[in-house]
C-alpha cells in the first residue's frame, strides 16, 4: 500500500466518496465483454447453483440447477453454459493478422479480437478456474459420458483462469480488483471484496453518502451479495423449501416448482447483473492507457494460441505443472508483473506519483540544455547532451544510474550531478544517450528543451528477454529429474 | 466464587455464561490486542444478543445446505465402526492398518461433568500409569467431551472429532466436508481447521496431565479429513499445528490474567443483553478496542465496533494505516497532509511524508 494511495482512501473516509487513483483506465474492455454471475451451492464442492450470463445489459440469460447436488444436472449445466460461451470465444475467430516473427523470416498470426469474460469479484474467478478444472478432464464416452463441449468448456475456462493469473491480462477480469484499480474507498480491502458497497462508495445512488450507500449493500435483503456464495438467510428461507418442494413435485407440479426456483435465483442475481454493467460503464468513462493496447495483444496471442492447441486436438491443462512447466511459468508471471507495474507508472502520472514519493522517479524542469555536447574521450566521439534539472521530489537516485522518461522510452538518461538547491529543491544534470538519430547532430525535438517539464525514473520499460528452461526431458535432479512417462493419465475416478 | 468470577457475573447480567466450543475459542486467537473483547469473551457474554440489542446485529448465518452436507459426509466416514476411517488414518499415518479397532462412542449422556470423567476415564483407561509403556491396540474415540480452563472457568468442549490412538499414541482427527482438489483446500477453511484442531490438542493433553500421563502422547500432528476433489471420497491429510498451540495457549494465558485486564475496567461496566441499548453502547465505549476488518469475520460486535471506529485509519485495514504513518486519526491524517505542523515531534516525519504525497497526487491529478 503506497501512501499516495493510503491518502486517497484518507481522502474518500473525509469526503464520503470513492476518490480517483489512477487518470487512465488500466485494463481493457471489449467491445462485447460477456458478463456471467454465477451463483454456487452452499457447502459442496463448487456445485453451480445459477448463473447470469450474457454480453448485452438486455440479454442476461439465466441458467439454473434446481438440484445441485444431482451430477448429472450439473453436468447439464455445464453443457448450457458451454452452448453461450463456446459460440462467444468462437466468435472472435473471424480476422487475424500476419505478425513477423523471428526478425521478418517468419510470421505468425494472431486474431484481431479476443473474448473477455467478466465476473463480480476474485472468488467468481476462482469458481470459473474450479468448474473448469472439474469439466476438462472429462470423458465424452466410457462409464459416464458427458456432451463433448464440456470437456471443452473446462479447457476454455482453464484458459481464462490463468490468464486471471497473469498481471495485466483483461481476458478475465474481476470487477472489484478493476474497480479498486482505479478508485479508493473509504473502507477496507475486505470490504471491498463486496461488489454493491464498492459500487455504492464510488457512485453513490442519489442523497446517499458513499458510506450510507455502502453501509445499505450489507444488508443481505436488500443488496443480495455478489457470489458465488449466496445469503445464508436466502437459502434457508427461500431456496432450501424451493428445491424440496421441486424434488417432491409430480409431472403436474415439476414446471411449477421449478418456475419458482428460476424465480428466486433471478432475484438473486439480477442486481449483481445490473452493477456489473453499471461498473463497466464506469470503466468505460476513463481513457485508456497509452500501453494498455499493448498488453491486449499479449491476450490475443494467448488467446490465438490456446485455440490453435485445441484445434490440434491438444491435451487438457494438467492438474499440476511438471518442475519445467512450473517454474517457466513463474518466471512469466514474474516478468509480466515487472512490466505491468512499469507499464502502469509510464502510462498514469497519479501512479508514478507513488514512485517520486519513494524517490524512484522525480519530475522536474529542465533549466539548462546542451543538445549539441559531444563526449570525445572514448575512441569515437559520440553525442551526449546534458540536461539540468530543477524539482521539488525527493530525490533517492544516485550518480550514475540510468533513468529513462516516459516521454522519451528510447532514451536513456545517466544522473551525472545531484545537487540540493535552496527551498528543498534538486538539482539533477543528466546525460542523454540513445533515441536522437545518427551522427553527432541531435534530431529536431530529440533532446528535451529548456522550460520543459518531464518525468525521469528508475523504472525502465525495455525489453527484459525471457530466461532459458531445459526442457522436461531434461528437467534437473534437484528438481526431480525427468518426469516418469505415462504416469499422467489425465482420466479420474467417478465417485 | 472468586472476586473475578463476582465482577464477570455482574457484567454478563442474569444469564448464565456462554459456552465456548472449539470455535469460539479458536476465534479469541485472532485480534489478541481487544480488551473490550476478552472481556466479554472471559465473562462468557451472549455477544450476539449483545450486538442485536445496541443496533449492530452480526450476521453469521450457516447456509442448510452446508450443514447438511457437513453432517451427511460425517456419518460416511464414520460409518461401519469408523474402518473405512481406521484406513485412512493409519495409512496416511505410515504405520499398518490394524486388523480391528475398538469404536467408543463418548457422546451418549447430559450432564457435562459426567460425561466428561467418563471420556477421560476410558481414553486413559488402556494407558498404564506412567505412560511408558503405551498400548498397541488401536482405538477410536468419537464425541470425546473435553475441558479447557479459559478466563479461570472451565470449559467443556464437545468436539464433532475422533481421537484416534494408533501406535501408542492420539491423534486428533477433525472430520471437515470442504473439499481439497488437487491437494489444495481453501486457505481461509484450512487455517480455521488448524485452529481449532489445536483447541483439541490442547484439551487432550491437559486430559492426560490431569491424569498423570506424558501429555506429548497426543500428537501435534492432526488428521484433516475432506472429500477429495469433488467427489464424496474421502481422503486424510497431516496438519502440523505446532504454531496454533503456541497462538492457542498464549491467548488462553492471557485470558487466565484477565483480573489484570479488569482492573482497567470501569465498576460498574455492564455488557448484561437485557439492560437498556443507550446505557449499554455508553458502557461498550468505555471498554477499549482494536476494531480492525478482520474482525468482521470472526467477532459478532464487529458492526458496532466499526462503528465505533469510523474515521479511524483502522478501520481501512492495517496496511492502510502503516502506510498513513501510524497516525491513527483521519482528520489528523488530512490536516497534516494539508501542511498543518505536527505538535508531536515524533509525527514530523510522517507529517513530511504525508504532506509530499499530498503534493504529489495533487500535481498529478492536475497535470492529467
Amino acid at each position: 500500500m503506497s501512501t499516495v494511495r493510503a491518502l486517497a482512501a484518507a481522502q474518500a473516509v473525509a469526503s464520503g466518496v470513492a476518490q480517483p487513483v489512477a487518470t487512465v483506465r488500466h485494463l481493457h474492455l471489449s467491445r462485447r465483454p460477456l458478463v456471467l454471475v454465477p451463483l454456487a451451492m452452499a457447502g459442496e464442492a463448487n456445485a453451480p447453483l445459477a448463473a447470469m450470463v450474457g454480453s448485452a445489459p438486455g440479454d442476461a440469460r439465466l441458467l439454473i440447477v434446481p438440484q445441485p447436488r444431482n451430477r448429472d444436472q450439473r453436468f447439464a449445466f455445464a453443457a448450457e453454459l458451454a452452448a453461450i460461451v463456446l459460440p462467444y470465444v468462437d466468435g472472435h475467430r473471424t480476422a487475424n493478422e500476419a505478425i513477423a516473427v523471428d526478425r521478418g523470416r517468419d510470421v505468425r498470426y494472431r486474431y484481431l479480437d479476443a473474448p473477455q469474460l467478466l465476473v463480480p469479484n476474485p472468488a467468481g474467478v476462482t469458481f470459473l478456474r474450479l468448474l473448469g478444472r472439474s469439466t476438462r478432464f472429462r470423458r465424452v464416452d466410457g462409464e459416464y459420458p458427458v456432451p463433448p463441449q464440456v470437456p471443452l468448456l473446462g479447457r476454455w475456462l482453464t484458459y481464462f483462469a490463468e490468464r486471471a493469473e497473469h498481471p495485466g491480462s483483461s481476458a478475465l477480469v474481476a470487477m472489484t480488483q478493476a474497480l479498486t484499480l482505479h478508485w479508493a474507498t473509504g473502507q477496507s480491502a475486505v470490504e471491498d471484496l463486496h461488489l454493491p458497497a464498492l459500487l455504492g462508495w464510488i457512485a453513490p445512488p442519489g442523497g446517499l453518502s458513499g458510506a450510507e450507500a455502502a453501509a445499505r449493500a450489507e444488508d443481505p435483503s436488500i443488496c443480495p451479495p455478489a457470489g458465488p456464495a449466496t445469503d445464508p438467510e436466502f437459502d434457508n428461507r427461500l431456496l432450501a423449501p424451493a428445491i424440496e418442494a421441486y424434488a417432491d413435485a409430480d409431472e403436474a407440479t415439476r414446471v411449477e416448482a421449478y418456475a419458482e426456483i428460476e424465480r428466486l435465483l433471478r432475484d438473486q442475481l439480477t442486481p449483481t447483473w445490473e452493477l456489473m454493467w453499471r461498473g463497466l460503464g464506469l470503466l468505460r468513462a476513463l481513457p485508456p492507457g497509452a500501453r494498455v493496447a499493448a498488453r491486449w495483444d499479449g491476450d490475443r496471442d494467448a488467446f490465438t494460441a490456446h485455440a490453435d492447441h485445441l484445434d490440434a486436438d491438444g491435451a487438457p491443462q494438467p492438474r499440476r505443472d511438471g518442475a519445467v512447466t512450473a517454474a517457466a511459468r513463474l518466471h512469466r508471471l514474474e516478468r509480466a508483473a515487472a512490466t505491468y507495474a512499469v507499464q502502469r507508472a509510464y502510462d498514469d502520472p497519479l501512479v508514478m506519483a507513488e514512485y517520486r514519493l519513494t524517490g524512484e522517479a522525480l519530475v522536474g524542469e529542465v533549466l539548462l540544455a546542451d543538445p549539441t555536447r559531444v563526449d570525445d574521450s572514448g575512441r569515437r566521439p559520440v553525442l551526449r547532451p546534458r540536461i539540468q534539472l530543477m524539482t521539488t521530489d525527493p530525490v533517492l537516485v544516485p550518480v550514475g544510474a540510468t533513468l529513462s522518461s516516459p516521454s522519451r522510452p528510447g532514451q536513456k538518461a545517466r544522473t551525472v550531478f545531484v545537487t540540493p538547491a535552496a527551498d528543498g529543491k534538486t538539482e539533477v544534470v543528466l546525460e542523454l544517450s540513445g533515441g536522437m538519430g545518427r551522427g553527432l547532430t541531435a534530431s529536431p525535438g530529440s533532446v528535451p528543451e529548456v522550460g520543459e517539464r518531464l518525468c525521469y525514473t528508475t523504472l525502465s520499460d525495455a525489453y527484459v528477454p525471457g530466461a532459458a528452461f531445459p526442457t522436461a526431458d531434461e528437467t534437473p535432479w534437484t528438481h526431480g529429474g525427468p518426469p516418469a512417462t505415462g504416469a499422467a493419465a489425465p482420466d479420474e475416478q467417478w465417485a | 466464587m472468586t472476586d473475578t468470577e463476582q465482577r464477570l457475573a455482574a457484567i454478563r447480567g442474569d444469564a448464565p455464561p456462554k459456552r465456548h466450543n472449539a470455535r469460539t475459542i479458536a476465534a479469541l486467537t485472532g485480534n489478541p490486542g481487544c480488551t473490550r473483547r476478552a472481556v466479554l469473551d472471559g465473562a462468557g457474554v451472549d455477544k450476539p444478543a449483545l450486538a442485536e440489542r445496541v443496533g449492530f446485529p452480526a450476521r453469521f448465518g450457516q447456509s442448510r445446505f452446508a450443514i447438511t452436507r457437513g453432517n451427511v459426509f460425517e456419518a460416511q466416514v464414520k460409518a461401519d465402526g469408523g474402518a473405512e476411517l481406521l484406513r485412512l488414518v493409519a495409512e496416511r499415518l505410515g504405520v499398518p492398518v490394524p486388523a480391528a479397532a475398538s469404536w467408543t462412542d463418548l457422546g451418549d449422556g447430559d450432564d457435562p461433568a459426567t460425561r466428561a470423567r467418563r471420556s477421560a476415564t476410558l481414553l486413559t483407561e488402556a494407558l498404564s500409569p506412567t505412560g511408558s509403556h503405551p498400548a498397541e491396540s488401536a482405538a477410536l474415540f468419537d464425541h470425546p467431551m473435553l475441558g479447557l480452563s479459559v478466563a479461570g472457568q472451565r470449559v467443556h468442549l464437545e468436539p464433532d472429532l475422533v481421537a484416534a490412538r494408533l501406535g501408542g499414541r492420539f491423534h486428533v482427527v477433525e472430520i471437515k466436508s470442504f473439499p481439497v482438489i488437487d491437494g489444495q483446500a481453501d486457505p481461509a477453511k484450512l487455517a480455521a481447521a488448524a485452529v481449532q484442531s489445536a483447541v483439541y490438542v490442547l484439551a487432550l493433553r491437559e486430559l492426560l496431565t490431569a491424569r498423570g500421563h506424558d501429555p506429548q502422547l497426543v500428537s501435534h500432528e492432526v488428521l484433516l479429513v475432506c472429500p477429495r476433489d469433488f467427489s464424496n471420497e474421502p481422503v486424510a491429510h497431516l496438519l502440523d499445528v505446532r504454531r496454533q498451540l503456541l497462538v492457542v495457549r498464549r491467548q488462553l494465558d492471557r485470558m487466565d490474567r484477565l483480573d489484570t485486564l479488569l482492573a482497567d475496567v470501569p465498576a460498574d461496566f455492564t455488557a448484561d443483553p437485557a439492560a437498556d441499548p443507550a446505557a449499554l453502547a455508553d458502557s461498550l465505549a468505555r471498554v477499549p478496542a482494536r476494531y480492525a476488518p478482520d474482525c468482521l469475520a470472526s467477532c459478532e460486535l464487529a458492526y458496532f465496533c466499526r462503528h465505533e471506529a469510523r474515521g479511524q485509519t483502522g478501520t481501512l485495514g492495517r496496511p492502510v494505516r502503516e502506510a498513513l504513518g501510524g497516525i491513527a486519526d483521519v482528520g489528523e491524517v488530512l490536516a497534516l497532509a494539508g501542511g498543518e505542523p505536527a505538535t508531536d515531534p515524533e509525527r514530523a516525519e510522517a507529517a513530511a511524508l504525508l504532506r509530499t504525497a499530498a503534493r504529489l497526487r495533487a500535481d498529478a491529478l492536475a497535470t492529467a
